[in-house]
Formats: structure tokens, sequence, C-alpha cells
């Protein structure tokens, strides 16, 4: 579970988020919904820990990222980001097997568990036929499976994604919200994910954190206040 | 995996192959039986022998050294930068060793050090300059933009330097630009092995972070990996390989650049655990080939590199360009 204390982030002198006190539970998925440049990207980079330009403090299943070790860290959170990896002759096996960096030898050696880990990330996201087929000749839905397969190999109590459904068509979408749900409820894991698709938001996830310059709100879908905000940020919604 | 077995022991056949051919190939042709002989004491004129072991054998060792020191670099490079156009120099390594060495032949500035030495002391200056930057900056592309400004600013005072000189000792500079490999001694050699072997161990030591580093900083350091202390490995690595070999050989083009694709195309892989060993081979192979064609038409090595490596890059850019 991921809980923000007296959190404050932004960029120069404009402050994206002030004082927030938030919890993201575990075995929920979470949409982070925002409009353009209100901070989704820079809050979940921060709790990622790409991003140290805050105050107040981040923990995370009761640890403070700040003083968390880099291994104890990837083996705590697992990130997938809006960039588009296409590795040349990387084949997706090789891809998703990375994901067991932060438990693996100095040179990467995989034991048996870790490929099996690697065959049961594939099966949950439904790529396993595709094990030994490079990502070049793929489609994007197909690869931010493979990236999200690769997120659980990591084995990590908490998911982030910024924006995994941007680049995929409605069903592609709707199909991936539906393997984030049921990844939270199996894994009981902590997923929190930005996302512009409120109805699919309503729809598929537990719980819906709203940023409303400067501050946050954290319910559960369906909340009459969420649902305020939401048509009072997006009055075409 | 099995495929790639058979591509090794080809390649190391090859090379093997290669070396012998390097060593017969000169001045005068030398029978490879001689060459056997004189390699391990057998029957074999005196004069003969001379040749083989002083000159034939430490070029030809150079040459491998060269062709696999430089191909690391720049898989490193393309790796670190994720640009399939990242060469060894990319870091200003070539620029500053030259700033060296111009400084000793053209203002005569430190001779002490030899031509070697200074290209050596040039090349680590600039390392030590990016390794300061690259410990303040976080965007990867920030460095390679300021390595690029960094050794276009070194070549223009280079270049001043060029054009205030006389005529003898612009020449000199000028052929050691070309690059050579002939001009090591045995000395040499014991200060060129360690060193490239420090930065082929540094480089092994390296791999998975350049695994880890394929998918971009950001992942790279969410799976765990301190990304500036990877960096500074890696770039000191290839400040061993490449500035080592430019130190003893002059700056020699293109080999770092083409031969990581060569042998991406050949492995059909990226993992660096194979990718390492297949450009040592691969790079060792093509440095004995333009060795060899160089000693055939008595031309700077640097030259055949050029007219060898271009129609790789093209053959890579026009490839990327028309399969999307």
């Amino acid at each position: 579970m991921i809980q923000l204390r007296d959190f404050s982030i932004g960029y120069g002198t404009r402050q994206l988020l002030g004082n927030i006190n938030v919890d993201i539970e575990s075995g929920r998925l979470t949409a982070l919904i925002g409009r353009n440049g209100a901070g989704k990207s820079t809050l979940l980079r921060a709790i990622a820990g790409l991003n140290g330009n805050y105050s107040g403090k981040i923990i995370i299943d009761g640890n403070d990222i700040r003083v968390m070790p880099a291994w104890l860290k990837a083996r705590t959170l697992a990130f997938v980001s809006t960039q588009r990896i296409r590795i040349a002759n990387l084949r997706c096996e090789d891809v998703v097997a990375m994901g067991r960096a932060p438990y693996t030898n100095w040179i990467g050696h995989l034991q048996e568990s870790d490929r099996d880990i690697v065959a049961s990330a594939l099966e949950a996201v439904g790529m396993t036929d595709y094990a030994s087929r490079t990502m070049d000749s793929m489609s994007d839905g197909e690869c931010q499976r493979i990236m999200i397969a690769r997120a659980l190999a990591q084995a990590t109590p908490v998911i982030l994604l910024d924006e995994p459904t941007s680049f995929l068509d409605l069903t592609n979408r709707y199909e991936l919200c539906a393997l984030l749900a049921r990844l939270a409820h199996q894994g009981n894991k902590c997923i929190l994910f930005s996302t512009h698709e409120l109805h699919t938001a309503m729809e598929l996830c537990d719980d819906i954190a709203v940023i409303d310059t400067p501050h946050i709100t954290c319910t559960q879908v369906g909340n009459d206040k969420t649902t305020a905000l939401l048509r009072c940020l997006f009055p075409h919604f | 995996m099995r495929s790639h077995g058979i591509i090794f022991l080809s390649l190391t056949v090859l090379v093997a192959v290669l070396f012998a051919i390097d060593m017969a190939v000169g001045a005068v042709n030398i029978p490879i039986s001689d060459i056997w002989a004189a390699l391990t004491g057998g029957d074999c004129q005196q004069a003969t022998a001379k040749i083989i072991i002083d000159i034939r054998l430490i070029k030809a060792i150079a040459a491998l050294l060269a062709g696999a020191a430089l191909s690391v670099s720049g898989l490193q490079m393309q790796t670190v930068f994720r640009n399939p156009l990242a060469g060894p120099y990319v870091l200003g390594i070539s620029s500053g060793a030259s700033l060296g060495v111009a400084l000793i032949v053209l203002a005569g500035v430190g001779s002490s050090l030899g031509i070697a030495g200074a290209a050596w002391a040039g090349a680590a200056a600039v390392l030590a300059v990016m390794m300061a930057v690259s410990h303040r900056i976080k965007d990867i592309m920030v460095i390679l933009i300021l390595g690029i400004m960094f050794s276009s600013g070194v070549s223009a005072v280079v270049q001043i330097l060029q054009y205030l000189s006389n005529d003898e000792s612009l020449k000199a500079f000028v052929i050691w630009t070309m690059g050579s490999l002939g001009d090591i001694t045995w000395h040499q050699m014991s200060i060129i092995l360690p060193a490239i072997a420090g930065g082929i161990g540094l480089a092994i030591l390296t791999i998975k972070p350049l695994n880890m580093l394929m998918f971009g900083e950001d992942y790279a350091m969410t799976m765990g990996l301190d990304v500036k202390r990877a960096r500074g490995l890696i770039f000191l690595s290839t400040t061993l390989l490449a500035g080592t070999v430019t130190a003893f050989c002059g700056p020699i083009g293109f080999i770092g650049l083409a031969m990581p694709h060569v042998t991406r195309m050949l492995l059909r892989d990226s993992d660096h655990r194979i990718l390492l060993p297949g450009t040592i081979l691969t790079g060792a192979a093509v440095m004995l080939i333009c060795d060899i064609v160089s000693k055939l038409f008595t031309l700077p090595v640097n030259a055949i590199t050029a007219l060898l490596g271009i129609p790789i890059v093209i053959w890579i850019v026009l490839r990327n360009n028309t399969s999307d």
C-alpha cells in the first residue's frame, strides 16, 4: 500500500500538489485521474523514485522510499512508463526476464524458479504464444502487455503504470483495465495507473484518485463526492 | 542458443586464420611454416624470426586488440546513449587525445610524455570532465549533446594549433590522425595489454547494467540499477579501451560504430552476454582484415576502416529507414 504524508510537489515556483495525505490500498485497482498538466505523471514518477524533488513522505508497505536501498525498492515497486520500448532482436521472453533483474546475480543468470515466474507472467497477460517473438513486429497493445508482464515478473506488491491505455483502441483499453483489475485482486497487489479513460475507469476500477489541483481525493468508485468532483473537472463527462 | 555456438566457433576460427594471414603478409611474404617455426623457436633464419617477432606479431596483436577494444567501446556507447550512431568517440575521447598529441607535436608542450602519453592524458582529461558532468546531469541525452559540443570545441583548438604550426610538425600530426598499428614496441605492448584487459574486464562487469539500460534509464532505475554508478563504470571502461587504442594507434574510425551493428545482425540478439564476446570477435576480425589490406596497398589504416565501415553504416541507415 502507498501512503503519501504531507506530500507536496511542483516545478519551480508552480505547485502541482500541496500537503497531500492519501492512502492507495492493496488488493485494489486505483485509477489516477486529472486534467492534462495536473501532475499525474509527476506524482507517479515521484512514487517510483524517479523524481526526488518533493517534500513530505512517500511510504510504501511501511518504508519511506527515501531511505529504501535501490534493491529493496526494486523488489517493492514496479513501474511501466509511457515510453514505448521496441528493442530489435530482443524476444518477449527476454524482455519479461529483465523484470527478474533485482533478484538475479551480477550477470543476470536466470534460475529455474526465475524462468517459471517469467512463464507465469506471460501467461497472466495472455502472451504465452509470443514468448519467442521480437517486439519490433508487434502491435502497441501487445507490447504494452509485454511491459506489464515484465512488471509482474518483478514480483512486487506495488505496480505503477503511467497512461498504459493511451496508444490502445477501445477494446484493448477495456481489456487492459480488466486485466489490471484481475491482477490486483488475485495477486493482492496495489496497482495505481493514470488514465484519461473516465468511463472505463468508473466501470472497472475499485478506487479512483482525482487530482483537483493542488488536492487529491481518493475514494471508492461511485462515491457521490468524487462523482461530483469529476463532473466539475470534466463538464462533458 | 545452438546457432550462437556455431557462429562463435566460426568467428574464432576466422580470427585465428586472419591473424596468421596478417603475420604472413607484408613487404615480404613469409610462409606460414616459417612463422610457426619462429614462434615456437624452431628452425628459421634469424632475420626472418626478428621480423616475425618484433614487427609482424606485435602488429597483429595490436590489430586484434584495437579491433576488439573499439568495438566493445562502441557497443557500450550505443547502449548507454540508446543511439545507433553513437561510437567510442562520442564522449570526446579522440578529440581529447588529439589535443594532447597536438600540444606535443604542434606546440612542443610537454614533450617528455611522448605522443602516446600525451594522447592518453588528453583522453583521461576528457573523461574526468565528462564524469563530473554526468554525475550532475540526469538526462543522458544532455550528456550526449555536451560530449559532441565539447569535442567540437577541442577540435577547434586543435585546428588553431594546426594553423599556427610549421609544415614539418603539421605533417607529423596529420600522419598520427591517419592511424597506424605499426609503431608499437613490446615495451608499449606491456602497457596496452593490461589497459585493454582492464577495460574488457570492466565491460564484462557492466553486462547486466547494459542490458538494463537498453530499456532506458527510468526502467533501469526502477529495476534497482544505480544508474550514475553504472554510467561511471561504463565511461571508465570505454576510456580504457578507446583511449588506449587512440593513444598508441591514432584515432581509428568506423570500426567502433559499425561492428556492434554487424554483430547484432549476425547473432540476431540484443543480450549483452552474447553481444559482448561477439563484438570482440567481429571487431578483431575486421581490424585484422583492415590491417592486411592496408599492408597490401601500403595505405593508412584509417582510410581502410572508413572505406569498409561507411558502406555498413549506410546500409544500417537505409535498412532502419525502409523497414517502417
